[in-house]
C-alpha cells in the first residue's frame, strides 16, 4: 500500500505522477475522485437493455475485413501536388492510433510520380555492377529464399518539416508528423542476394533503383546493406500492398524513407554514390553557413505525445493518461521522459512492451490535471544515449533552412477550458 | 559400456560439419546470370564522372524550345518556378535567411541534372525523351543558371567537366563524401 500510495505522490510539476501509477489504475482513479474537485454529478445513462443488434442476425462473413462504420473518420490525410496528383504524401493519422503497429491501410505513402500497377510475374530484380556475377531474381524465386521479419518503424526524411516554420502549426499531430509508421516487414536478407552475386571489394555503394514512373535512385553503402537490409515480400503478414512497394521493396532500418526503395528493380554495385536527384538537391538539410548535410541516413531520436494533443480537449480536471511514441533510427528507446511544465521538471515514462530496436514504442504516463494551464512534452533518449533535442537547441544547431529530419520535442499547451494548442516552448 | 566405432565418431563429424555448411549455404541460389549487354539496357544510372551517359549532344539553344514544350507548365517560364519548384533564376545565396537551392545555387553535380530528366521527366511521360533533347535540357538548365554558355554543346564528354559553383557545398553525415 505504501509503494501505491507514493505512486499517488506527483513526481514532477504540474501532476505528473510516478508511472507505478499506471499498475494501480483503480487506486489512483478512486483517489483521484476525492484530491479534486469532483465534477457536477451527471445522471447515470443505463443505456438500451436490448438494442436492435441483440435482436437481428448479424451480417454474414467478409472476405477481407474492413473498419467499422463509425470509424470512417480515422483516415490518411493526402497532400498532393495539385496537377500531378500522384507527387505528394499522404500522412498516418498517429491520434486516432493505439499501440504501435500502423494498420497497413493507414501506413504513411510517399510517392514522386504515383503507384505503378506492377504484374509480379514480368518484375524482375537486377543485381549488377562491381559483382562476380550479375543476376536477376524474379518474385518466385526470391519468395523461396529464407525470411527474415522485422518490426521497424519507418519515417520520411521530410517527415514533421512544419517544426521548422516560425510559428508553430495548428494542425492535429497526425498531419504534421504523420510521415512515420510502423509495420512488420518480411523478407530476404539483401546479404543473401549480395553474397550470391559475389560483390567486388571495391563496391562500396550501391545503387537502389524502383520501378515506378520516376524511376526512383538513391545510394546507399554496402556495409548497411550487407549488415540489416530486407528485400521485403510481406507487410504485417501479407503480400506489399501497391503503395508500399508490391511487389519487392528495400528495407534499411531505421534510415530515412526515401532509401526505403520501393517497386525496387535493380541493385547495382559502384565505387561510388551516383549523386541522384534525392540525395543532393532533396534530403539534404542546408545549415546557415550555405553548406548541406548529405548522406544523413539515421533517423534520430524522437518522440510525440498523441494523446492529449492538437485537437482535442480534457473535459475538465482530473485523472488523464498521456499517451505517446518514440522511435530511434539508432536502436532501442532507452527512455522517454514527460514534463507537464514545459520542460522543467521531468517524469519518466512507462515503456509498453515490447520495446524493440529501429521500431515504434508506445509510451504512458500517469497524470493529475488540476485544471490550471499547462505545456505537455516528451523527450525520448535511445539506447546510444542520444537525447531528443529541444526545438530551440536544433534550430541553434541547423537553422530553420535545413527541411528534413526536424526531431525536436514537440510542445502541446492545455489552457483552462482543457483545449490542446501547439506551442513552442 | 562399449566403445564406439572410430570410424562412427569420423563420419558423424563429418555429417555435423556439412550441416553447418549447408545451414551457411541456406540460400537456394535462383539468381540467374545477366550478361553485361542485358544489365546495360536496364542500366539507367550516370554518374558524376560520366559512367553511363549515352552519345548523343545538345545545347540550350535546342534545349529553350524543348523546355517550354515539356516543363515551362509546371516549373514556370525561365524554370522560375510555379506548381514545381523554380530551377532557375535564384538570387538569394544559401547563407541567405531565405536561400534559393536553384540548380546553380545548390546542385552539386551537373550530371545529376541528365540522370534525373531522362529517367523521371517529363512527369506525364516519363522515358520518352531521347539523348539529345536530354542533353539539351540539360544545357539549357546550366546555360538559365549560368554555369555555361547558351551555344556550349553538352556530351558524354563536356558534361561531367562542368564544375557546379555549390562543387564543395556538402557534408557527409552518414558516409564519406567521395572527393
Amino acid at each position: 500500500m505504501g509503494r501505491e500510495r507514493d505512486a499517488l505522490r506527483p513526481v514532477a510539476g504540474n501532476g505528473l505522477l510516478h508511472r507505478r501509477a499506471l499498475l494501480t489504475r483503480g487506486l489512483v482513479l478512486a483517489s483521484a475522485s476525492a484530491a479534486v474537485a469532483a465534477p457536477a454529478a451527471e445522471p447515470a445513462v443505463p443505456g438500451d437493455p436490448s438494442p436492435p443488434w441483440m435482436r437481428t442476425p448479424g451480417k454474414p462473413f467478409s472476405i477481407y475485413g474492413q473498419p467499422s462504420k463509425h470509424e470512417q473518420q480515422v483516415i490518411r490525410r493526402i497532400s498532393g501536388n495539385r496537377l500531378l496528383p500522384g507527387n505528394g504524401v499522404s500522412l498516418t493519422p498517429l491520434e486516432e492510433l493505439e499501440g504501435f503497429i500502423t494498420p497497413t491501410g493507414l501506413h504513411f505513402e510517399r510517392h514522386h510520380n504515383g503507384v505503378p500497377d506492377i504484374d509480379p510475374a514480368l518484375h524482375r530484380l537486377l543485381i549488377h555492377g562491381r559483382v562476380k556475377r550479375a543476376l536477376s531474381f524474379g518474385v518466385e524465386d526470391l519468395l523461396r529464399y529464407p525470411l527474415r521479419s522485422q518490426l521497424i518503424f519507418l519515417e520520411c526524411g521530410g517527415n514533421s518539416n512544419a517544426g521548422w516554420h516560425p510559428e508553430p502549426i495548428q494542425r492535429p499531430p497526425g498531419s504534421v508528423h504523420g510521415l512515420v509508421s510502423c509495420s512488420e516487414w518480411t523478407g530476404v536478407p539483401l546479404s543473401l542476394l549480395l553474397d550470391e552475386a559475389g560483390v567486388d571489394r571495391e563496391a562500396g555503394w550501391c545503387i537502389a533503383e524502383g520501378a515506378d514512373a520516376f524511376a526512383m535512385n538513391v545510394s546507399l553503402p554496402v556495409a548497411k546493406l550487407m549488415d540489416d537490409a530486407i528485400v521485403a515480400l510481406y507487410q504485417n503478414g501479407e503480400r506489399l500492398r501497391p503503395e508500399h512497394g508490391y511487389p519487392l521493396r528495400l528495407i534499411v532500418p531505421g534510415w530515412e524513407g526515401v532509401l526505403n526503395v520501393k517497386w525496387l528493380r535493380r541493385l547495382q554495385l559502384t565505387e561510388q554514390p551516383a549523386m541522384a536527384r534525392n540525395e543532393t538537391a532533396k534530403y539534404t538539410e542546408l545549415l546557415p553557413d550555405g553548406k548541406a548535410r548529405q548522406f544523413s541516413f539515421v533517423m534520430e531520436a524522437k518522440s510525440l505525445i498523441t494523446s492529449p494533443s492538437h485537437g482535442q480537449r480534457l473535459r475538465g480536471p482530473g485523472y488523464f493518461e498521456i499517451r505517446g511514441l518514440a522511435w530511434s533510427g539508432r536502436g532501442r528507446v532507452r527512455k522517454v521522459e514527460v514534463s507537464a511544465d514545459g520542460g522543467r521538471s521531468w517524469a519518466t515514462a512507462a515503456l509498453q512492451d515490447p520495446v524493440l530496436p529501429k521500431c515504434m514504442t508506445r509510451f504512458r504516463a500517469a497524470w493529475q490535471w488540476d485544471g490550471r494551464p499547462v505545456v505537455l512534452q516528451s523527450r525520448a533518449i535511445d539506447e546510444t544515449g542520444h537525447v531528443q533535442p529541444t526545438r530551440a537547441a536544433l534550430v541553434a544547431q541547423r537553422g530553420i533552412n535545413g527541411y528534413f529530419h526536424y526531431n525536436a520535442i514537440v510542445s502541446w499547451a492545455i489552457d483552462e477550458d482543457g483545449a490542446v494548442t501547439h506551442v513552442y516552448a | 559400456m562399449s566403445t564406439p566405432d572410430p570410424r562412427t565418431v569420423v563420419a558423424a563429424v563429418l555429417l555435423c560439419l556439412a550441416g553447418i555448411a549447408a545451414a551457411a549455404d541456406a540460400a537456394p541460389r535462383l539468381g540467374r546470370p545477366v550478361s553485361p549487354e542485358q544489365a546495360a539496357r536496364w542500366d539507367l544510372s550516370v554518374f558524376p564522372d560520366g559512367r553511363g551517359l549515352p552519345p548523343g549532344r545538345g545545347s540550350a539553344i535546342e534545349g529553350a524550345v524543348l523546355f517550354d514544350r515539356h516543363c515551362a507548365a509546371c516549373h514556370g517560364a525561365g524554370g522560375r518556378g510555379a506548381s514545381a519548384e523554380e530551377l532557375a533564376g535564384g538570387s538569394e545565396p544559401l547563407t541567405s535567411a531565405t536561400p534559393d537551392k536553384t540548380i546553380g545555387l545548390y546542385w552539386p553535380y551537373a550530371t545529376t541534372i541528365f540522370d534525373f530528366t531522362r529517367r523521371a521527366k517529363p512527369m506525364g511521360a516519363p522515358g520518352s525523351l531521347g539523348a539529345d533533347e536530354v542533353y539539351a535540357l540539360t544545357a539549357w538548365l546550366l546555360f538559365a543558371n549560368g554555369v555555361i554558355g547558351e551555344r556550349d554543346e553538352m556530351n558524354a564528354m563536356t558534361l561531367p567537366r562542368v564544375r557546379m559553383p555549390n562543387r564543395d557545398g556538402f557534408i557527409g553525415i552518414d558516409a564519406r563524401l567521395p572527393r
